[in-house]
């Protein structure tokens, strides 16, 4: 029997009780529709986190000296070692390095003219642009030997820009940092806010030296400190070993016995995130669970539809038998029906899906990402139902003893 | 094949249906041999194996002993894949209800056998149309059977069993739900296929239809009473 005419028949059949496929096909409808919606969100929840930690730079890790617990007393943060630029030079040798960047932060008035502005001082290496993905829009970052020599020079963000400079061209004019006079050579790109809500292009920039000599103060008893480290690791090497890996290094480094535990931390950002945004996956996956039960109660309506089908057409069976069908001929009939029936649901509920996910985008706080693979997915289950669910029933048929079906009433 | 005259032979066949914790024996051991070309009616009261054979012969159902051959090759042999394509391509059936699909026209049903065949059918329209005109339904090719009359009901269901052209027809009670002149007109239509080449297996309990049959084959208790074949 050809492909078509088995497409016309099984059409043929469900349209002779349109009311009966009908509310048969809402099952798989709104299972398909729920399955499509709930996809959508999932993907659209994944696609803002990773937009989030990409946005934080997914291959940064951050080193703090940190809490050394010892009888479940935290010696906090400062009683540890801290981190010198030393151990910048050293981190950029290691294989799975890319770039090291180490910092000194501290509050600090900006003064211009007769402006003053509290911003927040970043000292660091020029590594520090690589690692945040940063580019100057105008004018240029500070190099190397500017960084080592403590030039008087600064990188500002676009808050202080609009807070100092207002109207007028902010390369090459001078302001004061505390007391501190220094030059701006650089505008950064716009960042905006950061995930917890603090505005990141309010920023004033300058070589490590310089603000640890002339603004920030030395550490009392270490030269050449800083107090965080950020390594952006190479492309190709995966962050967990990578993460390993330095913890192993540091360990050796700053000699600490086997046993002990780290006088140091590392924090993977994007794990952060992603720790963040675990519940909210969670919440996803039972969505997504109870959309495929709401699919497969429509599943299990196919199956009784098709067997009271079966029943009610055994005679017809046993007719078609006489007439020379095989039992596979019969099997391909009523599979052919469950799944043009399960298919055209298929249809309607990924229809059915597109708006509600558009609906929902609008109305509701979703972020929905529908794709091609999801409503090829959401069809795809459809038709997996239809060929499930229809088995048992057409099997069942198949099986007849013609005479017996044929005699059936 | 050429050499062996008979198209169907039964040896020693029996059928034992159980019925509860009853054994009913409705075949005792039929010998029975049909040549190619006859037109033969099968008779006897209701219960005396007549149906059963019919359907045994029409490989719907299943022996419990003995062995029946068609055109030479033994059904039990055969497996389901094959009995299907047996009653495709070389038997045709009539049924007393007439048995056509409510929702299809004349055509349809008549083309509904062509669909499972999986030998060469040509033109499956044509061979329909052509069928239809051989029963004298050609104005009616686009009637629902029940926009038909029973004996065109009747027709259309014969030019259902010849659109594979078979060897053999199997007519069970075709003139049950008929009257008697419509009766007669399905009888000479079934005379007139005989004389094309088709043998023809005919069960009915009238004397008056069996004798459009040239041999007539009386059934008792499940065995053979009586076999005659009339001068006609």
């Amino acid at each position: 029997m050809k492909f078509t005419v088995a497409i016309a028949s099984a059409i043929e059949a469900l349209t002779a009780n349109v009311l009966r496929s009908f509310l048969t096909m809402l099952g798989i409808i709104i299972g398909v529709a729920s399955v499509m919606i709930m996809m959508a969100m999932g993907a659209g929840a994944k696609a803002q986190i990773e937009a989030q930690i990409s946005a934080l730079g997914a291959s940064t890790l951050t080193l703090r000296p940190g809490a050394t617990r010892r009888g479940g007393v935290s010696q906090g943060a400062g009683a540890s070692t801290p981190f010198t630029e030393d151990d910048l030079v050293v981190l950029l040798d290691l294989p799975f390095v890319q770039a090291v960047d180490g910092q000194i932060n501290g509050g600090v008035t900006a003064v211009s003219g007769q402006t003053n502005w509290s911003t927040q001082l970043i000292g660091t290496n020029p590594g520090y642009f690589e690692v945040q993905n940063l580019e100057a829009t105008q004018g240029r970052v500070f190099t190397e030997r500017e960084a080592r020599t403590g030039a008087a020079v600064a990188v500002i963000g676009l808050s202080v820009v609009k807070e100092l400079f207002d109207g007028i061209d902010p390369l090459g004019q001078r302001f004061r940092v505390n007391s501190v006079p220094v030059t701006v050579i650089g505008v950064l790109q716009e960042r905006g806010q950061s995930s917890f809500g603090q505005d990141r292009d309010d920023v004033v920039i300058l070589p490590i030296s310089t603000a640890r000599n002339r603004i920030i103060g030395a550490h009392p008893t270490t030269s050449k400190h800083v107090s965080r480290i950020e390594v952006m690791v190479a492309d190709g090497y995966d962050m967990a070993t990578a993460q390993s890996d330095l913890e192993e290094y540091m360990r050796e480094r700053r000699r600490i016995k086997p046993g002990a535990s780290d006088n140091f931390r590392i924090f993977n950002i994007a794990d952060f995130v992603r720790a963040r945004s675990a519940t909210q996956q969670t919440m996803g996956i039972l969505l997504a669970f109870m959309a495929g039960v709401a699919l497969f109660v429509g599943g299990v309506g196919v199956m009784n539809i098709m067997l009271v089908s079966v029943t009610e057409r055994t005679r017809e069976i046993g007719l078609r038998m006489a007439l020379g069908a095989r039992g596979t001929d019969i099997m391909a009939q009523f599979l052919t029906e469950a799944v043009v029936l399960c298919g055209t649901g298929g249809l309607i509920g990924v229809a059915l899906g597109f708006g509600g996910a558009w609906v929902a985008a609008k109305t509701g706080d979703w972020t929905m990402s529908l794709s091609v693979q999801i409503t090829l997915m959401s069809f795809g289950a459809a038709a997996a139902v239809g060929v499930f669910f229809g088995y048992f029933p057409a099997r069942r048929a198949a099986q007849l003893n013609p005479i017996d079906a044929l005699r059936y009433d | 094949m050429a050499q062996n005259p008979y198209i169907i032979e039964a040896h020693q066949l029996t059928k034992i249906y159980t019925m509860g914790d009853q054994q009913v024996h409705a075949l005792r051991g039929v010998d029975l041999a049909i040549e190619r070309g006859e037109f033969t009616a099968i008779m006897g009261p209701s219960g005396s194996g007549k149906s059963t054979l019919m359907n045994l012969i029409g490989a719907l159902d299943q022996p419990s002993g003995g062995e029946l051959l068609i055109e030479g090759h033994a059904l039990s042999t055969m497996n389901g894949a094959q009995l299907a394509d047996l009653r495709n391509r070389t038997l045709g059936f009539v049924f007393q209800q007439f048995n056509l699909l409510p929702r299809a026209d004349a055509l349809q049903n008549v083309k509904l056998p062509l669909r499972y065949a999986r030998h060469d059918i040509g033109d499956a329209d044509a061979r329909s149309r052509e069928c239809l005109k051989l029963v004298g339904l050609e104005g009616r090719m686009d009637h629902r059977p029940a926009q038909l009359s029973g004996g065109q009901q009747q027709r259309v269901a014969i030019a259902r069993a010849l659109a594979n052209r078979p060897q053999i027809i199997l007519a069970d009670e075709p003139t049950g739900a008929l009257d008697t002149k419509t009766s007669e007109d399905i009888m000479k239509l079934l005379v007139e296929l005989n004389a094309s080449g088709i043998t023809i297996i005919l069960v009915t309990h009238e004397p008056e239809v069996a004798a459009f049959a040239s041999r007539q084959i009386h059934f008792r208790d499940g065995l053979i009473e009586s076999d005659e074949r009339s001068g006609s």
